[in-house]
């Protein structure tokens, strides 16, 4: 009872925060905001990397480089280019390195799948294991144990009268 | 003259630190008391000389002495003194003596904390302890020197890097070097163990408060590295998957596996020897990321400068230490036993399931940072891996881990029942899921990440809620305060701690759900509308500062016509260095940040002019770090528990401590 | 065996550090070109010390010849310069100059003032030629063949030893 109204309280409380947070949609268009292209490629510009930077995107260097580089990424998009053909364009000249999102190719496949391929060995080890262990212990009465004896067995495999 | 006591002083420390070690072990594996009990004022002596040689170096660059030559290279005497003694970490060989620094004071602090413990374990960690010291302490004194000369003289410094001229500089270098080094003592009690041949919950019960304290500083070490970047770089960002930070979070990754694994061998002596191996793979990669950032093997904005002989000398300790620890794991674990059993459903295979979560997110992490390197070993090409991996990778990883944060304390240690489970949590689940579902749609923008986020929070303060509940009701204590007081701090500090991972959470996705970026032109007198708020620019004029120029722009952020703050962000150029430094002005709020930073004058020359202004809005954004210091908190107050602080006089341990009888199993 | 799951964790790491220890040899900062054996990209520009005439990558098909990437206010081009006037003077190769992102009359003073070992130079004001051949630091060497296509780049000054042990034993099979 009284959690379902500590529960019910929470929530109003997220409702109410929620009221006096703006609501906001992400980068929606203002009078004298960005304008949609400006966006679009500030978010490409954040997936590629400088080259002359120590570990920078381009939308975030400084360099001289990066301002010709933002510079030509901006005439292939008025050109009507789209991502993708801006992407090959700088990995035409500059090779894999200029890509923040590394491409899936056979050499990135461990790369990739890795992670994933570690989770599914995870998990097999983690279901080996328990079957291993899992012998569950149940105590039940036997005609020697006193009623203070079945007890604290209980006790001692964590089955508390406190609940967890 | 002060920089020559500091080196014969690191060259004390040194002696020390072999005297430290040598008599440590062999003294436990001899059995020899009088050796073993020389470690502790050897130890301590050791922490003594390094602290002496810390101060010769502050003394240095507080005195504004330019014939050393890291002064030079770090400091000036325009520098506000302030900066001055911050300086001192600012650069490769004064941050390694910050490293033995703070190694000599956990070192300190395990000759303190240790009476109750057997002399050989002691002997055998404060061993460990000084293996890694002479490490260090060769390393300083042969590759990378803070005392040495330079003739002539130059007539001033060349200043500190002007990004590291700031408060965070004084915090977030400490407080990670605590947390890193802090793993040593768990590597230290691992390794004991492992050479003792003794690895059981008594074990557990000492390495814990340790392991929880270093985890806590790391915690908040990476918070505040975090944070300073969010407001000193001058784009918004909080994290960059960057090698460095990767370096600092794979340590973290793995030590919040080992304060939860270390739970469950205290507690059911289970999971003894991957606790072990966890502990060792904690300060393993600790030692990594030392590698990482000063070999110059990998990119980044914090690497230090560069040289081969350090590169090679790190990689030869970091294979002597790391390698030498498996290669005693391989030999030794395997007799440490077997630990408990338990069901397939059960807190111990939750937990087990977080354990293997949080390593494959490190590993992940790990393959990420490391991948360019692998393939350029092998003439592969080159390519770069970057947030947009990271982010695709890790959060998928680490969801499963979150929601488990829900289940596993409500489950029975050894056998729960699904059922049961199911019966408790069902409605937290309902509540976490429907909220999740509505909450984005009255926050303005629907997206399934966004409400996966959600969902994942309240799903951990819910079920949280319910757990306590349940304790509560089941408590044979009369009224709310003596049933709340019939908890133990341990049981606090983890809902804090959890609570701190919720909070954290809605601070990630509701700021990367809902941020917005503004780059514009704007003339004097001219606004601009985001989120609400409206953001008027009014010129930029220049002045003077302590050891730089300043251009500081203003720029009214009213809401609904009102006037909230006047924000004045900065583009500084220091003086000795030339560079620039843009200064973002940010009024921060509960709900949400309204960052401003300037870009460049739309003339070059002309600062009266129109000028380029970038303006985010990031909603939620503090309560990342909030949630942070939360879990940090928990974990503080996880280690107040009665259990660690009485001093057990019983050296056998035989009997399990009178502490933890009274309090409910946790 | 059942140590040998003990020992996994030892295997790993000794790998890893196999790996960190070629690592060390390695520069993460150097960039490869991908336009290895593939055409070199075309260009059209006008000459430095000839303004109204243009050299093109057309008029160069049938030689083998280098292009050497310099500018008057890159610093490190000054250290390779010399090598250049040398290797002009042996005339075993021709080479050609881009003038990249330079003021035409600073790279003419520059040259004057140290020396002239192109055969023809090309200002290439805005970058753009630079951007196709994938530069990104001054000075850079690019070796193009008959056919028109790049068989090696130089990144960063050339030296001595780049020189004799790769570079120009490829020019000479080229010109076969």
């Amino acid at each position: 009872m009284i959690a379902r109204a500590a529960i019910a309280a929470l929530l109003l409380a997220c409702a109410a925060a929620t009221s006096a947070v703006d609501p906001v949609s992400p980068n929606g268009e203002t009078a004298a905001g960005m304008s949609a292209l400006d966006l679009r490629l500030k978010r490409l510009e954040a997936e590629l990397r400088c080259l002359v930077c120590q570990n920078q995107t381009l939308a975030d260097s400084n360099a001289d480089l990066a301002d010709d580089l933002r510079r030509e990424v901006r005439s292939l998009a008025l050109a009507g280019k789209s991502d993708d053909d801006i992407k090959a364009y700088l990995v035409a000249r500059y090779g894999d390195f200029v890509l923040y999102k590394p491409p899936v190719k056979p050499i990135t496949w461990m790369l990739w799948f890795g992670p994933f391929a570690l989770l599914a060995g995870g998990g097999a080890l983690w279901w080996v294991v328990l079957r291993r262990r899992a012998r569950s212990i149940t105590p039940t009465a036997t005609k020697a144990d006193t009623a203070g004896e079945l007890r604290a067995r209980k006790l001692l495999n964590g089955e508390d009268d406190v609940a967890a | 003259m002060i920089p020559e006591i500091g080196q014969l002083a690191l060259a004390l420390a040194l002696c020390l630190a072999l005297a430290q070690s040598s008599l440590g072990l062999a003294g436990a594996a001899r059995g020899d008391r009088s050796w073993m009990v020389a470690v502790r004022p050897a130890a301590q002596g050791q922490f003594v000389f390094v602290a002496i040689a810390f101060g010769c170096l502050t003394y240095s660059f507080v005195a504004n002495d330019f014939t050393v030559a890291y002064v030079a290279s770090n400091s000036n005497s325009a520098l506000p003194v302030a900066y001055r003694v911050t300086g001192v970490w600012g650069g490769h060989e004064g941050s390694i003596l910050l490293w033995t620094l703070i190694l000599g004071v956990w070192t300190v602090g395990v000759t303190f904390f240790s009476r109750h413990l057997p002399d050989d374990m002691v002997a055998r960690v404060l061993g460990v302890m000084g293996i890694v010291s002479t490490g260090f302490l060769l390393f300083t004194l042969f590759t990378s020197n803070p005392f040495l000369r330079v003739f002539p003289a130059p007539a001033d410094g060349r200043d500190l890097n002007p990004l590291l001229q700031d408060p965070g500089m004084v915090i977030h270098p400490p407080m990670l070097y605590m947390g890193y080094v802090g793993f040593s003592v768990a590597f230290a009690f691992a390794i004991a163990a492992l050479l003792g041949g003794r690895l059981d919950a008594t074990w557990a019960r000492w390495s814990r408060p340790w392991t929880t304290v270093a985890w806590a500083f790391l915690t908040i070490g990476i918070a505040l590295g975090s944070g300073w970047a969010y407001y000193t770089l001058g784009w918004g960002g909080w994290w960059f998957w960057d090698p460095v930070e990767n370096a600092s979070f794979m340590p973290w990754l793995t030590g919040t596996a080992l304060i939860h694994s270390l739970a469950v061998t205290e507690k059911r002596g289970a999971f003894k020897s991957w606790t072990v191996l966890l502990a060792i793979l904690a300060f393993s990669l600790s030692l990594l990321g030392t590698f990482l950032v000063r070999s110059g093997v990998l990119t980044s904005v914090h690497a230090f400068a560069t040289d081969p002989a350090r590169g090679v000398f790190i990689l030869a300790f970091l294979a002597l230490v790391v390698g030498g620890s498996l290669t005693l794991f391989a030999w030794r674990a395997g007799k440490v036993g077997l630990g408990g059993i338990f069901g397939v459903v059960s807190r111990e295979s939750t937990l087990l399931a977080n354990n293997i979560l949080l390593i494959v997110a490190m590993a992940s992490v790990l393959l990420g940072t490391l991948y360019p390197l692998f393939l350029d070993a092998l003439n592969l090409g080159k390519i770069s891996v970057g947030p947009p991996y990271f982010d695709a990778v890790f959060y998928p990883l680490l969801a499963p881990a979150v929601f488990l944060m829900g289940v596993g304390p409500m489950a029975r240690w050894n056998k729960a029942s699904l059922p049961d489970l199911w019966t408790r949590l069902k409605w937290a689940l309902g509540v976490a899921v429907v909220a999740a579902v509505i909450l984005p749609f009255v926050l303005g923008h629907w997206s399934p990440l966004i409400a996966a986020g959600l969902f994942l929070a309240l799903w951990v303060v819910v079920s949280s809620v319910v757990n306590l509940r349940t304790r509560l009701t089941g408590s044979h204590r009369h009224g709310l305060v003596a049933k709340l007081a019939a908890n133990s701090p341990s049981y606090y500090g983890m809902l804090l701690a959890h609570l701190g991972v919720a909070v954290f959470i809605v601070g990630v996705t509701l700021v990367k759900g809902y941020e917005s970026e503004q780059d514009v032109r704007l003339d004097l007198g001219q606004t601009v509308d985001a989120g609400g708020y409206a953001f008027k620019f009014l010129g930029v004029v220049p002045g003077p500062g302590p050891n730089y120029r300043a251009l500081t722009g203003t720029v009214e952020v009213r809401k609904d016509g009102r006037l909230i703050e006047t924000l004045k962000p900065e583009k500084r150029i220091y003086n000795a260095s030339g560079q620039t430094m843009t200064i973002a002005a940010i009024d921060i709020g509960l709900f949400g940040d309204r960052y401003v930073s300037l870009g460049e004058p739309l003339a070059a020359d002309d600062i009266d002019g129109a000028w380029g202004v970038r303006i985010y809005l990031k909603p939620f954004i503090d309560w990342i770090w909030t949630g942070a210091f939360l879990m940090a908190l928990g974990g503080i107050v996880a280690v107040c528990d009665r259990r660690y602080r009485l001093a057990i006089q019983r050296r056998t341990g035989a009997i399990g401590p009178a502490a933890s009888a009274g309090a409910p199993a946790d | 065996m059942k140590s040998l799951r003990w020992s996994l964790p030892l295997a790993i790491f000794v790998i890893l550090v196999a790996f960190l220890w070629v690592g060390l040899s390695r520069d993460p900062r150097e960039v490869p070109s991908p336009l290895l054996g593939k055409p070199a990209p075309a260009f059209a520009l006008a000459k430095l010390h000839v303004p109204s005439e243009t050299l093109a990558t057309a008029d160069l098909k049938g030689t083998v010849w280098l292009l050497n990437v310099w500018a008057s206010w890159c610093v490190s081009c000054r250290v390779e310069h010399p090598l250049l006037v040398e290797l002009a003077k042996a005339n075993i190769v021709p080479v050609y100059g881009l003038d990249y992102k330079d003021e035409p009359d600073a790279g003419r003073a520059w040259l004057a003032q140290h020396g002239d070992p192109y055969t023809a130079s090309i200002v290439d004001r805005d970058g753009r030629v630079g951007i196709d051949y994938g530069v990104y630091g001054v000075p850079e060497t690019f070796l193009i063949d008959k056919a028109g296509v790049v068989r090696y780049k130089q990144i960063g000054p050339l030296t001595p030893e780049a020189l004799k042990q790769k570079i120009l034993p490829l020019v000479r099979e080229l010109q076969k």
